[in-house]
């Protein structure tokens, strides 16, 4: 017996690669191990009861016995308080998945059907080759926030490693936080089935040393100027440009021009001062209080919402006709750069 | 004692009068049309499990061997046709009709009619499955989730039409089970008095008639939403994904307790009279179906912890299905202290009643990992949670069911089955199970997700392993089917009483005479009295 749990253990080594890893496996831990006990309690029981009280010849006599309540009191008290136990455990360690620390590294994680597409803040994309699945590259010991949309239908966003996992829904935010511990690669599945090509739906998460992620960024940026130089030099020879050559867009330097060609800066201000709209200074991560009475905090689904159906959520003192909709206005993307734009308006 | 000294072969039973098949096909009689849905259900059954072994066959090897849409299709068949067209309906439509009249000592249901109306719905519902199947199948998975099942291109509509009908066969039992529960018990039938199999019964019609019009409107909802193009759940016109999930497990989560609720109350009838013991705490585990029934309205958000639901909502869902461990392992600890100085006799339907006891305690453990909050986020949608609702399902529900099968075999048929090939096909079918599904927990621990057609190398090692299981547990069930059908012509006539029970099905003829009762019988004890007051309460 315990020759065979041990070998069930040792099949069940699956790596620790993220600061939760410790603590899910320690609480998996505790309930099997009460598991195996009280499973070996039951059937011992039940073997050893069917071996001493098998029937020997027909007719044999048995007492009557109706029952003990305080067995049946004394095994729910018990399994009460086990369970509520399993119960705050398992709760205080989700809590943690769910409370990302301030200063997360941000990164935009789109599933559809049937890939995984990751946007880091620089505007770096990294995207299916063919039909190798993307390579989306972390730093080790850094903290990492995934905000995770759906194009299409409910994926869901799994790094067995990790002990992660958040379904990705078309039509809202959901998000993901973890910090990687060990250096390595590791697969991302999708745990929802989405059709087809659902178990191929696969992208690989490679930690690194912080120093290697920042020369992998910096190559990165490096090969965006220097195409920017080269489109320069091109556009140069048939006509004088005057402008100075920059780095690649970050993403929220696309909102920023979005935000004005959207003609979004037309009621809003970015400085703190109300126009038609409230202005958008310092609201990302704010409580915001509603014209209903009530209070939000604006996190992305928020502002997302606020774009889709502006009516929805009216902030106090302004009034909720005005702003048109966006709906069916702005692609997926050019939401995500909005917010990010946003969120740097301090 | 000579077979003949038992039972005329010749004698009058509900099988043999009236005859002809019009008066099966229009028969009021509980125990025809309890047989009838007994012969549709195993089918299924047989079906269902063709479409298990076709996916274990896909995951013998990590690269694909079926196309990925057959395989979708294949595990999605699996699924409906085992949860719809075969746990669900079959002990409380099969065996609960045969059984509960004759178990109360009433001559039929309260409504005769109404009941052979729920056999042709539920024929009619399962008529539009098949004809989905017959046109290329669905690839949604048994749960539907939107806004896939409104975007994909196969029969999702035509199925989901079939659920639909067919819930109104569960709900139209459920009030039918109700009524004559509470109308028609024999003289001196107090409700303390009745068989551990009626109080689960009974507790399953409720969730039955409660739950059931929720999946009816959820799936006509979906089907709106495909035809009409309403935005109820696809973001795209407006809806909510993630309220069709809370539509879903409303029903589906008491669902399951429909599914092993009946199969519980079969192991209450197996355990005392294969060890003549009065049950330990009648009370506690006639209640403890009440109270499951009753918390399993309240859990169904446990389904979706990683869906985006509120971090409010997980805390409420995990704490509430924390307390279900408690009834259930009430009744786990009553059966195996039930076994304490018995008379322990044991026959197949006694092996399966102890091989529910075993499976089903490694279940309703596993539930507590998922449970938990922190380890669910790990475990949801991987192969533990399939182990997990196998080990409760088949290893519960299925091991109740066969118990239920070969004890109740003889009155139903007045044949006794072969009890050695019995056992060997136990043998076949515990070991299978456990070859299948055990492997599968510890996929669900490495990360191995769930519905995949194809996966990582180091994941098939186990994965193997689990096929062969499915291979053993074929042949356990061949084997059954073969003896229960040889044993309808060959085998030894069935005295009235072989297992010496106590409850009234056994105090009348096997197979029974179609009034069931020559005279309507009067009730002065308990169901399972057995034993000497003498030699100690
Ligand atoms: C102690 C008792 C039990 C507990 C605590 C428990 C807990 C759970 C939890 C938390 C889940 C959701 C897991 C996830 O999706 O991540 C689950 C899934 C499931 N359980 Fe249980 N469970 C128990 C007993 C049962 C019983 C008695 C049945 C049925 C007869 C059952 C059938 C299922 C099914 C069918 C699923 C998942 C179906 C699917 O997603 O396709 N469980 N259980
Ligand atoms: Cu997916």
């Amino acid at each position: 017996m315990m020759g065979l749990l041990g070998w069930w253990f040792s099949q069940l080594s699956l790596p620790n690669a993220s600061n939760f890893s410790l603590a899910v496996d320690r609480l998996y831990d505790f309930i099997f191990w009460l598991s195996v006990v009280s499973f070996l309690a039951i059937v011992l029981m039940m073997v050893v009861f069917v071996a001493k009280y098998i029937r020997r010849r027909e007719g044999e006599a048995t007492p009557y016995i109706e029952g003990h309540t305080p067995t049946e009191i004394g095994v729910s008290a018990g399994l009460f308080v086990l369970v509520m136990i399993i119960f705050y455990w398992g709760y205080r360690d989700y809590m943690q998945m769910r409370t990302p620390p301030a200063g997360a590294m941000e990164i935009n994680v789109t599933g559809r059907q049937w890939e995984w597409e990751f946007q880091y803040q620089n505007g770096r994309v990294v995207a299916r080759q063919g039909s190798e699945p993307p390579v989306f590259v972390l730093p080790r010991g850094q903290n990492v926030k995934l905000i995770l949309q759906s194009k299409d239908v409910i994926h869901s966003f799994y790094i067995p490693e990790f002990r992660v996992k958040q379904d990705v829904v078309p039509g809202m935010y959901t998000f993901l936080w973890f910090e990687p511990t060990a250096v390595g690669e590791y697969t991302v599945y999708c745990a929802e089935f989405c059709g087809t090509d659902h178990s191929r739906m696969l992208a690989r998460a490679r930690v690194v040393e912080p120093a290697d992620y920042e020369t992998w960024q910096r190559e990165w940026e490096l090969a965006g100027v220097k195409s920017a130089w080269e489109r320069q030099a091109n556009a140069a020879a048939t006509k004088s440009a005057a402008a100075k050559p920059t780095g690649p867009e970050t993403i929220a330097d696309q909102g920023k021009a979005l935000f004005a060609t959207k003609a979004c800066s037309a009621c809003h201000s970015v400085d703190g001062v109300s126009g038609a709209g409230p202005t958008l200074k310092a609201v990302f991560g704010h409580d915001v209080a509603l014209a209903d009475g009530s209070t939000v905090k604006a996190d992305e689904n928020y502002l997302r919402r606020s774009l889709m159906e502006p009516a929805a959520q009216v902030v106090k003192g302004f009034n909720g006709g005005v702003m048109p909709t966006f709906q069916g206005q702005l692609k997926d993307a050019e939401v995500t750069a909005l917010i990010e734009y946003i969120k740097t308006l301090q | 004692m000579s077979q003949e000294e038992y039972r005329m072969p010749e004698a009058v039973s509900y099988l043999n009068s009236p005859k002809g098949w019009k008066s099966w096909l229009f028969t009021l009689d509980h125990k025809r049309i309890g047989m009838m849905y007994l012969l549709l259900t195993m089918v299924f059954f047989a079906v269902g499990g063709i479409f298990a072994l076709l996916v274990r066959y896909e995951l013998l090897t990590p690269a694909p061997t079926f196309a990925a849409n057959t395989y979708n299709k294949m595990f999605t068949m699996h699924g409906a046709i085992m949860v719809f067209m075969f746990i669900i309906p079959i002990i409380p439509a099969a065996l609960g009709n045969f059984f509960l009249p004759l178990q109360i000592g009433a001559k039929d249901v309260a409504f005769p009619r109404l009941n052979l109306a729920s056999y042709y719905i539920f024929i009619g519902g399962a008529l539009l499955a098949v004809l989905a199947i017959l046109l290329g199948g669905v690839d949604t998975g048994w749960t539907f989730y939107t806004p896939y099942s409104i975007k994909t291109a196969t029969a999702a509509t035509l199925v989901t039409l079939g659920v639909f009908v067919m819930g109104f066969s569960s709900i139209l039992t459920g009030l039918n089970f109700i009524v004559t529960i509470h109308k028609l018990r024999a003289p001196g039938m107090t409700f303390h008095r009745m068989p551990l199999f009626l109080w689960a019964i009974y507790a399953t019609a409720i969730i039955q008639v409660l739950a059931t019009p929720v999946i009816g409107i959820t799936t006509v909802l979906l089907v709106m939403e495909r035809v009409l193009h309403i935005g109820f759940f696809d973001p795209a016109i407006g809806g909510d994904p993630v309220l069709f999930q809370h539509f879903f497990w409303f029903y589906s989560h008491p669902a399951v307790y429909i599914m092993i609720l009946p199969g519980m109350g079969i192991v209450s009838e197996v355990i005392t009279v294969f060890s003549r013991k009065q049950i330990f705490g009648y009370r506690a585990v006639a209640y403890s179906s009440l109270a499951i029934a009753f918390i399993s309205f309240i859990v169904w958000g446990h389904h979706m912890f990683v869906s985006g639901q509120s971090e409010l909502a997980n805390l409420l869902f995990s704490l509430l299905t924390m307390l279900v461990a408690i009834p259930t392992a009430i009744k786990v600890v009553n059966w195996t202290a039930t076994l304490y100085r018995g008379s322990i006799r044991l026959g197949t339907p006694m092996l399966y009643a102890l091989a529910f006891l075993f499976l089903f305690t490694i279940g309703g453990l596993t539930g507590l990992f998922l449970a938990a909050l922190s380890v669910d986020v790990h475990l949801h949608d991987t192969y533990f949670v399939v182990a997990h609702f196998h080990y409760v399902m088949m290893g519960g529900t299925v091991m109740g069911l066969l118990a239920g099968l070969h004890y109740w075999w003889p009155k139903m048929f007045g044949r006794m089955y072969p009890e050695t090939w019995a056992k060997v096909s136990w043998g076949f079918v515990f070991v299978g199970f456990n070859v299948t599904f055990l492997p599968q927990f510890m996929l669900g621990r490495l990360g191995m997700p769930r519905r995949y057609h194809e996966y990582a190398p180091h994941f098939a090692g186990l994965n193997q392993l689990s096929t062969v299981g499915s291979w053993m547990l074929g042949v356990g069930f061949l084997i059954m089917f073969t003896y229960f059908l040889w044993s309808l012509k060959r085998g030894a006539f069935a005295p009235a009483n072989p297992w010496g029970g106590k409850t009234l099905e056994w105090q009348t003829a096997s197979p029974p005479p179609t009034e069931n009762f020559h005279q309507t019988p009067t009730v002065t004890a308990g169901p399972y009295e057995y034993g000497l007051k003498a030699m100690g309460t």
